[in-house]
């Protein structure tokens, strides 16, 4: 059945490097770098095939790039593959992060260190609310769904309801509406 | 029940509903987290969150952190584990069949309904971090600053963090 044959493709071991490079070079998302290194450094992936398979990874709960790497680790290498990709992408920051941990456990209580978190948790929220903003900037048919929006800060940020509830009745009820207007078109 | 163990169930039922990535579920982190089981207090997580923002890396690493500092090396195991694994598993079952079903109707019409959806979570999200690092005049318009700056400029969001820490270190904010 396979009619395209299949470019020679990255073993384990370039599965890993390539993934931890990827993991290792993102600040603050790493998804940009990951598109650089399938698409345009290594061509394990085609710019249509990064977009359609990213379409699922973005349409499944959880983390776009780990799914992803589960993807392409898979496509090359099987299930092995499918370890090996996310375990490389992971491990390099997990190990990073857990060496700022122990940093923070020593150092957290001084007053310089918690000054520059504040200052660092203040920006992260800037970038927050810009991508928040971004985002709803982009949406089609604000009229219709950016009330899904503001719905949701309120049972979310001002109500405190739990969000596997919010989530199944929210995409219910904008899940609907789009079903709906898809259908008239 | 084991605390590793509840942490792992914990962050299990998260990764279900973790449409938007991990960073539209920090609300609900904060509240399972720091509201409902009190395994840390809303300082610890605020920097905790900072760290992440500081750190390369994905984003769902902020997880680790969480999971270290509630439950030490087994912890952070345990919710990056929990966080990754369910739909890694899931997506591998799915990816060949993803063709068959993509553009459907339904199909369409989740992906249009998740996106509202993130962009609430997201801003709950900053805005549930702003109360709980309780910040003050100056910090709120070094908020609003970086809002601008990332909106209207090219600037890599690493200077933006940059700027926050050093502002912060020499006591500003």
């Amino acid at each position: 059945m396979e009619t395209t044959p299949k470019p020679v493709g990255p073993d384990l071991m370039a599965l890993f490097l390539g993934f931890s490079s990827v993991g290792l070079s993102g600040f603050g998302g790493v998804l940009p770098f990951a598109r650089r290194m399938l698409v345009e450094e290594r061509g394990w992936m085609t710019a249509e095939e990064f977009n359609t398979q990213l379409g699922l990874c973005q349409f499944l709960p959880g983390p776009n790039v780990v799914n992803l790497s589960v993807v392409v680790g898979k496509r090359y290498q099987g299930v092995a593959g499918a370890i090996v990709a996310p375990l490389g992408m992971l491990a390099g920051p997990f190990l990073i992060v857990l060496l700022l941990a122990m940093l923070y456990d020593h150092f957290g209580s001084l007053p310089l260190v918690q000054g520059m978190l504040r200052g660092v948790a203040a920006a992260g929220c800037g970038l927050l609310f810009a991508m928040a903003w971004r985002m709803g900037a982009a949406l089609r048919d604000k009229l219709l769904f950016l009330p899904f929006s503001v719905l949701t800060v309120a049972a979310i940020a001002w109500l405190r309801w739990p969000m596997p509830i919010v989530m199944v009745v929210g995409l219910v009820l904008a899940g609907g509406l789009a079903y709906w207007r898809l259908g008239r078109k | 029940m084991s605390l590793v163990i509840e942490l792992f169930l914990e962050f299990v039922l998260l990764s279900l509903v973790a449409f938007g990535g991990a960073t539209a579920l920090l609300p609900e982190m904060h509240r399972v987290v720091v509201e409902h089981h009190h395994w840390l207090d809303d300082q610890t997580f605020t920097h905790l969150y900072a760290i992440a923002q500081a750190a390369p890396g994905p984003n769902v690493l902020v997880v680790a952190l969480i999971g270290w500092e509630v439950a030490g090396l087994e912890g952070a195991l345990a919710t990056t584990l929990a966080m990754c694994l369910p739909m890694s598993v899931l997506i591998y079952l799915l990816i060949d069949r993803w063709e068959a079903f993509s553009g459907r109707r339904w199909q369409k019409a989740i992906s249009l309904a998740v996106a509202p959806l993130a962009v609430g979570l997201i801003f709950s999200g900053a805005a549930l971090i702003t109360q709980a690092a309780r910040l003050g005049l100056s910090a709120w318009l070094l908020v609003l600053t970086v809002v601008v700056v990332n909106l209207r400029t090219k600037w890599h969001p690493l200077w933006l963090i940059a700027a926050g820490a050093s502002l912060g270190a020499c006591g500003l904010l």
